[in-house]
């Protein structure tokens, strides 16, 4: 069974601060989601108040249309993986995977060691938990370290053990916590497939919480971008990096960041650059011998698959550009001229908000 | 505020109240009046309280006595531990040496050794050197520590090495390095551990009683059951008063440096 | 060469004589006490054997020691460990709402384990006593029986327990909060997504096992000090009445240094020491085996 969560205006203040402000987020059936933000933006209050492990100050948290807002993480069935993964130090990979289950199935006292003697339908359940668990391990390549202890795994098994245990029960949403953060780069990219094709198979509303752009742009159907405790941009991965809806944003996604051209430094561009703001991202510059902006190059950095130029335009405005493929790098000193097609220019009024350029 | 806190808050409050009941009474009957307590109508707070038997106890009694033996012995016994741990602790965190594990080995078995263990053939001892009844007995045995010996060296084990090595390079002698680099920095460790000396030895009832039969040479615990038996029971008051009195050091101290006295005295868990 | 084995010894040499001459050779001494029939003063002493142990498990009074001195353990370690575990959760779950309330009543916790317990034990004599007594005084205006809480035979060794239970709750209670606050708060957060519906299976599912190798510590050191119990016997009863609240540590001292039977009094030594020994034994036991994580 799966369906879907939101946050209808939700508000969560500490004291004096507010982590999460005035916040509405829908996660529909079968959708994959990413919160992307910087540390500190809000986006782990979020997931909690989403998990059921904090409660909002103002406003309303729904699964399936049902209002879940007083309801505890317990009740919620909503699957959480940790960024720390969590995982039960003295119990066993088999049993920490089987803990959901064994909570949600017996009582505290069909819990008691022993009861599996007593009752047949304790043992029965167990057999069941028992399957389940192994159905997890093979999922997840987990059968040779079912009896070991979480101490004695690496952090990429731990991570396979946290999914397991996640997964184990048949949530009606899943939330991931920074899921990627601990793994090296090699199993980085492994762990994102796997995550996604377990998406693809299980269709359980998904949410993602990252600070890793590449993390939400690569996994997530919908990336919604959040800034001091609010959703500034919600849209599909290429929405939001071809489109993004303020100045912050488009300064925040994008691997180098944006050259922002004050009002007025960019009529050569665009005239519509006398103003407002004009973004252009480092690798959409090219170097032309007509090209209207005229810079001074600073410094030439050569980084393998692309060389990043830090140039000195006008004004004393600070640019930069990244150059690729087969093209000649100018030395230091070196005057160029810049230009860039009207295709890739943004705009921002200069309450940091997107207009639209006139083509 | 939820019920459920208000009833821990209140629970442990009453326990809080049970831990105190001794502490309250003896400060109580130490202020009252000789009719307020020997009557029958006994009341746990005075009516009319009075300074009178804190007056007895240190004009008529050996109570400042006793505190001054307090201070002279636990006094004695920290500053002659440190004389002799500190530079061992040193040498034994940074200096390879013959016979350095098995000092540490041996250090770490003897801190499963009771002071009670020792005692017989200590007292033996020292009447074999005709030192019994005198500060020396009081002091001397306390000075091999190896509860001391082991926390300080694994104090000055965390100081770098390079910081060591930049001292020998600049000239300083090896007993300057442990008194002079080690000591301080290895400071809330020494504090911890001279909280701990100072607790054990100023409360110690154990070693004294054996040791001494002068009262003259009385120790603050010693005292009060000298003083105590002395009196044909007729001086309760006076006898709370001194009670509160050698009580009093260790505990402002304790309430002056809550965090420094709970990490002293919870590290001697550590020791046998 | 030579300069670099002076400076040793010079730093480590006081150090080392001082824990042989101390620690080692007493111990060494009192094993060999233990067997003879030595008497402080006297200058010589005949080998007897085992004849010292045959008297301390064979005579009615030595038994008598080792049995109070384990019945007090029996009733001080359970309660003085679960006690500084409920004090100890209780007040790690106020230290947020109530911060400054919990502190004053953590310091009032451990305020016995500071304090001079000659001193507190003087005190409680005092609440004790039949007839000055505030204890008694209570029990009458409750419409209870007054006791004899010291000269009672039957009463006396639970009364030193209650008092070993008053001084050691709030040390149990500090090596407990230590535990607490070292234990993940994302593993409390998992065990209620993972369903756990009520604070005690959270306590059974995360606490209480990550509290495990705390717990084991705290029993061992709460059974150490239990076993070695003196000060309050020697302050308020002298091991009486007529031996019921006699202990191990107290007929040590009674034996070896009121009637100096120095031979008799080290085999007492060796028993009580060779038991420490043996709790260290099973702690070390146990942490290699169950409480270690790995």
């Amino acid at each position: 069974m799966t369906g879907s969560l939101s946050l209808h205006n939700v508000s969560k203040r500490f004291g004096d601060l507010t982590a999460v402000d005035n916040v509405s987020l829908d996660i529909n059936d079968g959708e994959f989601v990413a919160l992307l933000g910087a540390s500190g933006c809000g986006k782990s209050t979020t997931l909690r108040l989403f998990a059921g492990l904090e409660t909002p100050t103002d406003g309303r948290v729904k699964l399936d249309k049902k209002d879940v807002t007083d309801e505890s993480a317990s009740a919620r069935n909503i699957a959480l993986m940790f960024q720390s993964y969590a995982l039960y130090p003295h119990l066993s990979v088999a049993q920490n995977i089987a803990m959901p289950l064994i909570l949600r199935r017996f009582n505290a006292v069909q819990r008691l060691p022993g009861a599996g003697f007593v009752s047949a339908k304790v043992r029965a359940e167990k057999a069941n938990i028992r399957e389940a668990v192994n159905r997890m391990a093979d999922l997840l390549r987990l059968n040779e370290l079912l009896n070991r202890k979480p101490g004695q795994l690496s952090g990429g098994q731990q991570q396979r053990v946290a999914l397991a245990r996640a997964l184990v029960r048949d949530p009606s949403a899943f939330l991931l916590d920074e899921p990627l953060s601990n793994l090296d780069t090699q199993l980085r990219a492994e762990t994102r497939e796997e995550i996604k094709a377990i998406h693809k198979r299980t269709g359980y509303p998904f949410l993602l919480v990252t600070h890793d752009q590449s993390d939400a742009l690569s996994m997530a159907d919908r990336v919604a971008v959040m800034m001091e405790g609010r959703i500034v941009q919600s849209g599909t991965p290429t929405e939001i990096f071809n489109t993004p809806a303020t100045q912050e944003v488009a300064t925040f996604i994008g691997h180098h960041r944006m050259n922002i051209l004050p009002p007025g430094a960019g009529t050569a561009l665009h005239p519509d650059g006398a103003n407002l703001a004009l973004g252009i991202r480092p690798e959409e510059f090219s170097l032309t011998k007509r090209g209207g902006l005229q810079a001074t190059v600073e410094s030439v950095t050569f980084h393998g698959e692309e060389t990043i130029l830090r140039l000195r335009g006008p004004d004393d405005l600070s640019l930069r550009s990244a150059l690729r493929g087969h093209v000649k790098v100018p030395e230091v000193g070196a005057k160029v001229r810049l230009t860039a097609s009207n295709g890739s220019l943004h705009a921002f009024g200069a309450d940091g908000v997107r207009q639209e350029l006139a083509q | 505020m939820k019920p459920s806190t208000m009833i821990t808050a209140g629970l442990l409050a009453i326990g809080a109240a049970m831990i105190l009941l001794p502490f309250i009474w003896m400060v109580s009957v130490s202020v009252k009046p000789h009719a307020e307590v020997f009557t029958t109508e006994v009341a746990l707070l005075p009516k009319n309280p009075t300074l009178q038997n804190y007056w007895h106890a240190i004009s008529q009694t050996d109570i400042p006595l006793y505190l001054l033996n307090g201070a002279i012995v636990t006094g004695g016994i920290l500053v002659l531990q440190l004389l002799v741990t500190v530079p061992a602790a040193y040498a034994l965190a940074h200096r390879e040496f013959v016979g350095r594990n098995v000092m540490f080995a041996g250090i770490v078995a003897a801190l499963l050794v009771p002071f009670h263990v020792t005692a017989i053939p200590i007292f033996i001892g020292l009447a074999e050197f005709r030192l019994l009844n005198t500060y020396t007995a009081l002091i001397i045995p306390f000075v091999a520590t190896a509860f001391g010996l082991f926390l300080l060296r694994q104090a000055f084990a965390r100081i770098p090495k390079e910081l060591v090595d930049a001292a020998r390079i600049d000239g300083m002698s090896e007993m300057g390095i442990a008194w002079r680099v080690a000591f301080p920095l290895g400071m809330p460790t020494v504090i911890a551990f001279s909280i701990f000396s100072v607790t054990a030895h100023w409360n110690d009832l154990f070693w004294p009683l054996i040791a001494t039969t002068d009262p003259d040479l009385a120790t603050p615990p010693r005292g009060i059951l000298f003083f105590r038996d002395e009196e044909s029971g007729d001086d309760i008051g006076p006898l709370m008063a001194g009670a509160t009195l050698i009580t009093a050091p260790l505990v402002i101290g304790f309430l002056m440096a809550q965090k420094r006295f709970t990490q002293g005295l919870a590290s001697a868990g550590l020791k046998g | 060469m030579i300069r670099r084995w002076t400076t040793d010894l010079i730093l480590v040499g006081p150090a080392a004589l001082a824990v042989v001459l101390f620690i080692f050779l007493p111990v060494a001494v009192v094993f060999v006490l233990a067997f003879t029939d030595y008497q402080f003063g006297a200058r010589s002493a005949n080998w007897i054997g085992l004849e010292n142990f045959g008297d301390l498990f064979g005579s009615r009074l030595g038994r008598n020691a080792i049995f109070n001195t384990l019945i007090y353990a029996a009733i001080v370690i359970p309660a003085s460990v679960g006690l500084g575990l409920i004090v100890a959760i209780g007040l790690h779950d106020l230290t947020k709402r109530m911060p400054r309330f919990s502190q004053a009543l953590k310091a009032i916790y451990f305020l016995p384990v500071a304090a001079t317990l000659v001193a507190m034990a003087v005190s409680w004599q005092m609440l004790m006593h039949p007839s000055l007594g505030l204890l008694n005084h209570w029990a009458v205006s409750l419409g209870l029986q007054p006791q004899q809480w010291l000269s009672d035979r039957d009463l006396v060794l639970y009364s030193l327990a209650a008092i070993g239970i008053w001084q050691s709750v709030g040390y149990n209670m500090v090596l407990f909060l230590a535990g607490l606050t070292a234990i993940p708060h994302a593993l409390y957060d998992a065990s209620e997504v993972d369903g756990a519906r009520g604070g005690w299976s959270r306590f059974w599912l995360v606490t209480w096992p990550m509290l495990g190798p705390t717990t084991l510590f705290v029993v061992i050191v709460t059974a150490a000090n239990a076993f070695r119990v003196f000060e309050t016997v020697a302050t308020m009863t002298a091991g009486g009445p007529a031996f019921a609240s006699d202990t191990i540590v107290y007929a040590l001292y009674r034996e070896g240094f009121v009637y100096f039977k120095a031979g008799y009094a080290s085999a007492i030594t060796v028993v009580f020491f060779l038991a420490l020994l043996l709790l260290t034994a099973i702690q070390i036991l146990l942490i290699e085996r169950r409480v270690h994580y790995r």
